[in-house]
């Protein structure tokens, strides 16, 4: 029984077609990791599974349950149940580039939001959880009052993984986890990553982190120009590289 | 001005021996206005923003009309220019309350000043950070909760600083008020102008009082900044 399966999606910009039928499936406790130079639709992919952008054609399932779409005129498909989506949407947390904590709550209350507004988990509850998630994430106290802007950047991205956390999710999505933070704060967030990989969590991360993907991922896949070029256990790819544009790209983010 | 004093003081703060006037008025006046404007821009002020140009399109006539057009003017339109219709003084409930001068200066004020804060509650939601809509709804929010609790309080925030200068424009602005024939307290200094001929003591007088008034706006607003403007604060500022 496969937690999260994408199947054969493609995602056009007006005639531009950035993916040409890409799939995934992903497994209880498996940490798909996903490669590829700029511009070779990972990002895009990621954020088309839960629908952040709308993709032309394919089938997203969770568990089984496949979102209902419909085709707009514009030949994007929607959610044809917006609730649907929602609850959906619940189950894959995702954890962005540049973080996005909301900027006028505090740590807590970012944490606590998603679990109070949307999930309706009672005030109590949701803030005895948050406090866990913060911890597990190696924030303590002092943070939990401040904003957002007031941390560093691998401080915020923890605090984002912590509201990831606390919804509970079947699978969490990371964008491009790490690029937007200083090279010093970089170790902190990979290693929250890696104990969340241990723990078993089913994690789908993009990712320019080579040592991640070669060390901690279960399955990595290499993206080129919207189709997947490469995918296998990372020993395989990184070990026994097949295709010459993933030696290409390797040979070229390893310098 | 001790004569001034002695004689206008209980008028120029609150009553005239038979109705509220000065400062009770002036205060009345601004806070019905600005509590009218700030409950109805919120909507509105979405409505402006929105793609569905059936919503947008009515608020920017809207704000368009009288933010382009002198308060004063609008004063005069409600207050005497309405009341020259004969659909309003035929119709019962209209014929009441255009011929009362608060009633007409109280809808223009609030109609005037919810203009401007619709436009300035506006600016705030387009500069929303984009990141964090994005996260609203990647967590499930729908459209009303997302509003509700990210782009309507994050908005909020932004635009207390140039939200607290409306109102202060607006406490400004109420000095058109006697056109109305409502004792405000620039009635009240033209009254006490009229009864002694002291013109820069009855006028100094009432600019003082708009001092004051000013300066606990001005304590309150930045108490307010102080509060919900923090996370834009640099940490140890």
């Amino acid at each position: 029984m496969y937690k999260l399966t994408v199947e054969d999606l493609h995602k056009s910009y007006g005639t531009h077609e950035v993916l040409k039928g890409v799939s995934l499936k992903a497994r209880a406790g498996d940490v798909i990791s996903i490669i590829g130079s700029s511009g070779s639709g990972k990002s895009t992919f990621l954020r088309c599974i839960n629908f952040l952008e709308k993709p032309n054609a394919g089938i997203i399932s969770l568990n089984g349950e496949a979102i209902r779409l419909e085709k707009a005129k514009n030949g994007e498909l929607h959610a044809a149940d917006h609730k649907q989506l929602q609850r959906m949407r619940t189950r894959l947390a995702m954890v962005f580039q540049h973080f996005n904590l909301w900027g006028h709550m505090t740590v807590l209350e970012n944490v606590t939001e998603a679990p109070i507004h949307v999930l309706g988990v009672n005030k109590d509850e949701a803030r005895h959880n948050a406090v866990r998630y913060l911890q597990k994430v190696g924030l303590d106290e002092r943070t939990y009052n401040k904003y957002p802007s007031h941390l560093s950047g691998g401080q915020q991205q923890r605090v984002a993984i912590a509201r990831a956390l606390a919804v509970e999710p079947e699978v969490m999505l990371f964008d491009e986890p790490t690029s937007a933070l200083d090279p010093e704060l970089v170790g902190e967030v990979l290693k929250v990553m890696q104990d969340l990989a241990e723990e078993g969590r089913t994690m789908v991360v993009v990712t320019h982190e080579m040592s991640f993907a070669r060390n901690v991922s279960t399955h990595t896949l290499f993206l080129h120009k919207g189709l997947v070029e490469e995918e296998g256990h990372p020993d395989q790819v990184f070990g026994n590289t097949q295709s010459e544009r993933l030696r290409q790209f390797l040979s070229g983010s390893l310098k | 001005m001790s004569d001034i004093i002695q004689q206008f003081w209980r008028a120029f703060l609150w009553s005239d021996g038979y109705h509220f006037s000065g400062v009770a008025i002036t205060l009345w006046l601004l806070a019905i206005s600005i509590a009218f404007g700030f409950v109805v821009s919120i909507p509105l002020s979405v409505a402006r923003v929105s793609k569905n140009k059936l919503l947008a399109w009515p608020v920017w006539l809207y704000t368009y009309v009288f933010r382009g057009t002198p308060l004063y003017v609008q004063l005069l339109l409600f207050y005497t220019g309405m009341y020259s219709l004969d659909v309003v003084r035929n119709h019962e409930m209209l014929n009441v309350f255009f011929r009362d001068g608060m009633n007409c200066t109280l809808l223009s004020f609030g109609l005037n000043t919810c203009a401007y804060t619709t436009e300035i509650f506006a600016g705030a939601i387009k500069a929303t950070p984009y990141g964090e809509i994005e996260a609203a709804r990647a967590y499930g929010m729908s459209r009303f909760t997302l509003y509700r609790r990210v782009i309507i309080p994050s908005a909020l925030r932004r635009a207390l600083p140039a939200y607290s200068n409306e109102v202060i424009l607006m406490l400004h602005a109420t000095t058109v008020a006697f056109t109305a024939t409502v004792p405000d307290i620039l009635k009240v200094a033209r009254d006490a102008n009229s009864a002694t001929y002291d013109s820069f003591d009855a006028f100094g007088l009432a600019a003082l009082l708009y001092l004051c008034i000013t300066f606990v706006l001005v304590a309150l607003f930045r108490r307010a900044e102080r509060k919900l403007l923090a996370h834009l604060r640099p940490m140890n500022g």
